[in-house]
């Protein structure tokens, strides 16, 4: 690789007394890259995220910044800053005061601490509050002072641990595209730490999807969502119908499953390593029903309709298979399904994908 | 409107409350009351006087019996507060530490032994060790049962506050020493005054240590108040007491504000 | 945190408490069982008199003769430090809850007007009793007023020191009290009226359980400060009833009998001590039975 990696997860392992938060860890984030760990709680993404910020202490192996050895080093001596999940503004200063801090343990001199507080007080649309403190700001306005304060002092990495878990749903929209937007603008490397999936595949250029504290798949959103690679993955990320079924045949990446729907299906495959039993993955939006059933189809009993307004999901039993369906709602007054009525489905193989199991 | 009826309260609470507030205050409002007394006779009204104060504040004994209570609580106040400031650092902050709940213990010792108990042992042991000078025994002995009180505050301050803080003025690389500095000691601070305050007057205060270490040089102002009431109640003993009243009210008052208002700003 | 600055800083906590608190305990222990000293103060040795002395006194013959005049002395101790508990406990129940059912705001300024009266000097609170209690004093004037014979006031009686007592000691048990109650969730109260209990029963099924632990932490608080009293018994009770904190005092001071005064500080301290295992026995099963 020509490109030296911002951050290098070497070989990392964290245990708690008995109990492993992190397995084996290895992986790379590269300069520029908005860079997401997404995982359920207590999948190590937290202490991972504080291992690199310089809080906790590999048990076993190394991370490196910029291609050299971090590991030993304290957090106040890494150019790396961290946004906190509740901000952890220090309520007795000033927001210029706690935006100046950072530089001042740096050295800088007093005229460039003040220009640069200016600056990134400007850039988080909070000039107007610089002699405030934290406990008069709303929880946005928290959030941004945050921002600000770990931005200023140019760090090579920028760490965000579920910074807008603690937003109300508007505030948190908005917060999404301002953070874009300062990683666009600052070119700065985004290590940012979410549970929540939506997040996850709005903002981030790769995603290091977590569990049981091993890094389960890492890939650009779409990847992620459309060829997991791995059961967790699947169903970890969206929602997804997982079908039983025997692998006959399998030709390296593609291999054909005999599905408990009485179908074979032919498509991708990952972690299949031979013939043998495996599961089908199909997301509930590609399931057709009626007029949009396609590829393969099946008749099948609605036994449970739920109108979500955009979205209309149905249960729809064949072949003794619960089958989860979702259906746009493209018609003001679209052809009603009923519960009991007899419907065809079908799909088609492109869209399914065979995982080991 | 009808009348609220309340399924919490009970009957005759506010009552028995109310009067329970009126006993409370009944003796310092009688000793005060009594102190602007100018009739000799410390029950007898006869009129109003400011007289007692007056005597009272001419009084070298009682003035050299203040300077030495005020000297031993300040320096006991100094080293009690310094000495539980850093065991209640290491106490809250040092992850994994061993000795943590039988520090706790040590640092709290004195409020679990009867008063008496402590003070027999420490006249033996400086009688021992032929410590004589009165105001280093009552300093030392002091020290020992004031850091439990200045203790509790800073120890339940440094625990309330989150440690996000602490570590984000590490993420902006802050040294150890100066994380302490900007961020921990002053976000500790109201504790560490309350703490400070409380060890002040429980020194000021003591009778019972005091009183078993008293020697040459070392007459406190409970001793010297404890001999005055030995002789008969006195109108400048209420103008003593009434003056003791007030520093100890303002004093209670600082902290509990300060406690008050910590609480608020942790929510 | 450096490893340096784990040691240095509990390192003073610790050499204070273990110099002016351990070793002097343990001289204490020691000094119980030597000799007295010619001219007061102690001899070095091992001699059991002064506990011997605790339940006998030598006769005429310098025979041993039971004399329980020291065991009724621990006896009225505890008698007088159990009724102190007991007063304070009921008196701060009610008290407390009352002040948690007030609002945010008055509850705060109750606590503190509870507080308050604690941080004025002992000595001047015990007088101010005295004052009262005395002569002329105001309690007389009262019970006169209601057609009480005037007499020589309170003072010097069971009721005054207990008075007294009560009044120093209180804030001790209002305080966890007042914690425990604080925490009752009103809810609770509203689920016992819901499921047609009384008044009565919400107080002995719902709050009083609820609140143990308050009660329970109070009632040390009070009970071992309580046992150690001096200043009460010598005021308030004249110094005529003496208490063991009074017994121990005057062993070093006009009676000079350092090992008999050592003897009984240890048999408080062991009174204490049990009183501090029984609770701490009973907070881990309890911590045990809700874990």
């Amino acid at each position: 690789m020509s490109r030296q990696s911002a951050i290098e997860i070497a070989g990392v392992s964290k245990q708690f007394g008995d109990f492993t938060a992190l397995d084996h860890v290895d992986f790379k984030i590269q300069q520029n890259e908005f860079f997401t760990l997404l995982g359920p709680s207590g999948c190590g993404k937290t202490t991972l995220l504080r291992m690199i910020a310089g809080f906790e202490t590999p048990t076993q192996g190394d991370i490196l910044l910029n291609g050299k050895t971090i590991s030993d080093s304290p957090a106040h001596r890494r150019k790396i800053n961290t946004v906190f999940q509740n901000y952890a503004l220090f309520p007795h200063m000033t927001l210029a005061q706690n935006v100046a801090f950072g530089l001042e343990n740096l050295g800088w001199a007093k005229g460039d601490i003040k220009s640069r507080v200016d600056e990134m007080l400007e850039m988080v649309h909070m000039a107007q509050f610089a002699r405030r403190k934290p406990d008069q700001l709303s929880g946005g306005q928290k959030q941004r002072i945050a921002l600000a304060r770990a931005l200023a002092p140019k760090p090579e990495v920028l760490l965000l641990d579920e910074p807008l878990s603690a937003l109300d749903l508007k505030l948190r929209q908005s917060m999404r595209d301002e953070l874009r937007r300062l990683q666009r603008e600052t070119g700065i490397t985004f290590v940012f730490v979410t549970h929540d999936q939506e997040e996850a595949l709005d903002m981030s250029d790769r995603i290091a999807v977590m569990g049981n504290g091993r890094v389960q798949q890492i890939g650009a959103p779409d990847e992620i969502y459309e060829a997991p690679e791995n059961r967790f993955v699947a169903d970890f990320i969206g929602e997804t119908n997982f079908l039983d079924g025997e692998v006959t045949a399998l030709d390296g990446d593609t291999a054909t499953i005999h599905t408990a729907l009485g179908i074979d299906v032919t498509t991708t495959q990952s972690g299949v390593t031979a013939p043998g039993p495996a599961v089908l993955s199909i997301r509930p939006e590609k399931i057709g029903l009626e007029a949009q059933a396609e590829g393969e189809t099946r008749e099948g009993t609605v036994v449970s309709r739920n109108y979500m307004g955009g979205f209309t999901h149905y249960t729809v039993e064949a072949g003794g298979v619960s089958l989860r369906v979702s259906r746009r709602n493209a018609q003001a007054r679209a052809d009603r399904i009923e519960v009991g009525d007899t419907v065809t489905l079908g799909f088609q193989p492109a869209n399914a994908r065979i995982l080991g199991q | 409107m009808r009348k609220q009826r309340d399924i919490r309260s009970y009957p005759g609470l506010r009552t028995l409350s109310l009067v329970f507030f009126a006993w409370l205050y009944l003796p310092i409002g009688v000793v005060i009351f009594y102190s602007f007394n100018s009739n000799r006779l410390v029950s007898v009204w006869e009129g109003f006087s400011t007289k007692w104060y007056v005597s009272a504040l001419q009084n070298d004994a009682l003035m050299s019996s203040v300077r030495v209570s005020l000297i031993v609580a300040l320096f006991s106040m100094i080293f009690a507060t310094t000495i539980a400031l850093l065991a209640a650092l290491v106490i809250t902050r040092a992850p994994g530490l061993k000795m943590r709940r039988v520090s706790e213990t040590v640092v709290n010792l004195p409020l679990l032994l009867p008063e008496i108990v402590l003070a027999v042992a420490v006249l033996i042991l400086f009688s021992q060790v032929g410590l004589n000078s009165g105001m280093f025994r009552l300093v030392l002995a002091h020290v020992a049962f004031c850091t439990p009180f200045a203790f509790m505050p800073i120890r339940a301050r440094l625990q309330g506050m989150s440690l996000d803080v602490e570590e984000a003025a590490r993420d902006l690389y802050a040294p150890p020493l100066t994380v302490f500095r900007r961020v921990t000691l002053p976000m500790i601070m109201p504790g560490v005054f309350a703490g400070a305050m409380t060890a002040f007057v429980i020194s000021m205060d003591d009778f019972i240590t005091s009183n078993m270490l008293n020697s040459g040089g070392g007459t406190t102002l409970p001793i010297y108040i404890f001999s005055l009431i030995r002789q008969g109640t006195t109108p400048e003993l209420n103008a003593i007491s009434t003056l003791l009243i007030l520093v100890s009210l303002i004093l209670a008052t600082i902290v509990l504000i300060l406690n008050a208002r910590a609480m608020r700003r942790d929510g | 945190m450096s490893k340096a600055f784990r040691f240095w800083g509990l390192f003073p906590a610790w050499a204070l408490m273990v110099l002016t608190l351990i070793i002097p305990v343990f001289i204490v222990a020691a000094v119980s069982v030597s000799e007295r000293g010619a001219y007061g103060g102690f001899d070095w040795g091992f001699d059991l008199t002064a506990y011997r002395q605790i339940l006998f006194t030598l006769g005429w013959t310098d025979e041993l003769e039971f004399d329980p005049k020291y065991l009724i002395i621990i006896g009225r101790t505890l008698a007088y430090a159990t009724g102190v508990t007991l007063i304070s406990l009921i008196l701060s129940l009610p008290l407390a809850y009352w002040i948690s059912l007030q609002s945010a705001r008055m509850k705060l300024i109750l606590v503190y007007l509870v507080t308050l009266p604690f941080w004025v000097s002992m000595i001047v609170r015990v007088y101010s009793w005295l004052i009262i209690l005395g002569n002329d004093g105001l309690a007389e004037r009262i019970y006169v007023f209601f057609g009480g014979a005037d007499g020589q006031g309170f003072l010097f009686t069971w009721g005054a020191m207990l008075v007294g007592m009560v009044y120093s000691h209180i804030p001790l048990m209002i305080l966890p009290v007042y914690a425990a109650v604080e925490k009752l969730d009103p809810a609770l109260i509203e689920a016992s009226h819901d499921l047609y209990g009384s008044r009565w029963t919400a107080l002995r099924r719902v709050i009083i359980p609820l609140s143990a632990p308050g009660l329970i932490g109070g009632s040390i608080l009070v009970f071992v400060p309580s046992l150690g009293a001096v200043l009460e018994p010598m005021l308030l009770g004249g110094g005529r009833q003496l208490m063991m904190g009074t017994l121990i005092q005057n062993q070093f001071g006009g009676s000079r009998d350092w090992p008999f005064g050592a003897a009984i500080a240890m048999v408080l301290l062991t009174i204490v001590v049990l009183v501090l295992i029984v609770n701490a026995r009973r907070a881990a099963r309890q911590m045990e039975a809700s874990a």
